[in-house]
């Protein structure tokens, strides 16, 4: 079955005809959000995570007709286009070479502004213990902690 | 995937009448039952949605025991005030499933009812000595949890919630598996009015107790009680991850543990 949901998509009202059982992060893809990433099949690596009502979620484990109603932040919602206008967390990964294939980057940066919501000066323990479910294949992690450190004292600042 | 339909039902009655139907099943965070349908190791006709059932949600106190929700997140468990208040190891117990993002959709609900032989909650169920609330009767934890990913549960009976009597103390240790968090051993120590309980998970196909151990904490609730005690891994899960003897050893190393945090 096919069905008409509408959210907020980043701000801007969304409407989109999907399948009951199409998964959300499918759906993004489809409607252009092509920076939510598909890193595996099992709801491990974090490279699908954007924001559901505020809280970050593997939108790679839910269905698309669950945020019927609801609002959604993806990487792309984080800019307005240009690359002066980059989020601080944004700024900060690119600063401290928090990315290299930049294949996990839209999940781990999602997932960092949530931290950052929660504790806005988190160390160094608490950023890894909170990354427990992004995964790099690239960096080693350290760039990725700095860059974060970074971005939330850059957030603090804003 | 294979194709379903998806239904939203918002009160108890119209979710147990969805659940009538043939090949239907509840959803409550998704964590589990979504990537077992990526997967295709399922397959249902129709997946009925309990996130929006007044009676599954919220947290609440009577003098002697805390009420959760079915659909309470693991998140809301590990922050709320009153657990960490009435019941710490619990919140820290949740806190330590998974991911942040597992947590902010995973629900107590979905994790007993899924019964996962390494899941943490059926430690705290059964080591509380809790009682799960269904739509249609009462279930005490020590009957609830029957085998490997098997419950008490009859086909699509719904869990509306949680009792957890509060203890005069407990404590939560495990030996998470590096990747998943998924508890390789978990065992929960707990001191309550009527008497010691102690209850291990991801040792064995189910969560089990482990009566020469309460016997020990009951004549002295302390660390070096436990630490002695070998319990048999004859019947022990083995794995990639560690060996049926292995998981013999960190059932005292943890039980000792949970002790001192109990203690703590
Ligand atoms: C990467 C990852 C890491 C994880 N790590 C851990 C971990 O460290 N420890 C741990 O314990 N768990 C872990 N989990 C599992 C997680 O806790 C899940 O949330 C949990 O197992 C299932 O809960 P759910 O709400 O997502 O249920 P769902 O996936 O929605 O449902 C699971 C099953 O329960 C049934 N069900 C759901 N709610 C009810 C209800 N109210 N009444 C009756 N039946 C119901 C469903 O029909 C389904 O069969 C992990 C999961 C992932 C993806
Ligand atoms: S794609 Fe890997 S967790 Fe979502
Ligand atoms: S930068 Fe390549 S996976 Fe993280």
């Amino acid at each position: 079955m096919t069905v008409s949901i509408s959210f907020q998509l980043n701000g801007t009202s969304a409407q989109l005809d999907v399948a009951d059982s199409q998964l959300l992060v499918e759906a993004l893809r489809q409607h252009g959000s092509t920076g939510t990433h598909i890193g595996c099949d099992t709801s491990q690596c974090g490279a699908c995570v954007i924001h559901v009502d505020g809280k970050s979620v593997k939108s790679c484990t839910m269905l698309a007709v669950q945020v019927d109603g609801k609002s959604v932040t993806t990487i792309e919602g984080l800019t307005q286009g240009q690359a002066e206008d980059m989020h601080p967390m944004q700024q900060a990964f690119k600063q401290h070479h928090g990315l290299q294939c930049g294949y996990c980057t839209p999940g781990m940066v999602m997932s960092a502004i949530d931290l950052v919501n929660h504790n806005p000066d988190p160390d160094e323990k608490q950023i890894r213990e909170w990354l427990e479910g992004n995964i790099c294949r690239c960096t080693g992690y350290h760039n990725i902690v700095k860059a974060v450190k970074h971005g939330a004292q850059m957030m603090r600042e804003v | 995937m294979y194709q379903f339909a998806y239904h939203h039902p918002d009160n108890l009655n119209q979710a147990k009448e969805l659940l009538t139907a043939e090949e239907s099943k509840p959803i409550a965070g998704g964590m589990t039952l979504i990537p077992t349908l990526k997967q295709r190791l399922a397959a249902y006709e129709s997946l009925v949605d309990l996130s929006s059932i007044a009676e599954l949600q919220g947290i609440s106190e009577t003098s002697e025991s805390i009420r959760i929700g079915a659909m309470t997140t693991h998140s809301d468990v590990h922050h709320s005030d009153t657990i960490k208040t009435k019941i710490p190891a619990l919140s820290h117990l949740a806190g330590s499933i998974g991911d942040v993002q597992v947590r902010n959709r995973g629900t107590l609900g979905g994790s007993i009812a899924n019964a996962d032989p390494a899941a943490d909650y059926p430690a705290a169920v059964v080591g509380l000595g809790a009682t799960i609330h269904t739509a249609e009767r009462d279930i005490a934890a020590d009957n609830f949890f029957t085998a490997l990913f098997e419950t008490a549960l009859k086909e699509n009976e719904i869990i509306t919630a949680v009792s957890f009597p509060v203890p005069e103390k407990a404590g939560y240790a495990k030996f998470a598996n590096p990747a998943s968090r998924y508890a390789i051993v978990g065992v929960m120590a707990v001191k309550t009015r009527s008497g010691i309980r102690v209850a291990v998970t991801g040792a064995a196909g189910s969560v089990f107790r482990v009566p020469e151990m309460e016997q020990a904490l009951g004549d002295a609730f302390t660390a070096d009680a436990v630490r002695g005690i070998a319990v048999s891994s004859a019947e022990f899960n083995s794995d990639m991850h560690a060996t049926a003897d292995y998981r013999g050893h960190l059932v005292s190393v943890m039980a000792a543990r949970a002790v001192d945090a109990a203690n703590a």
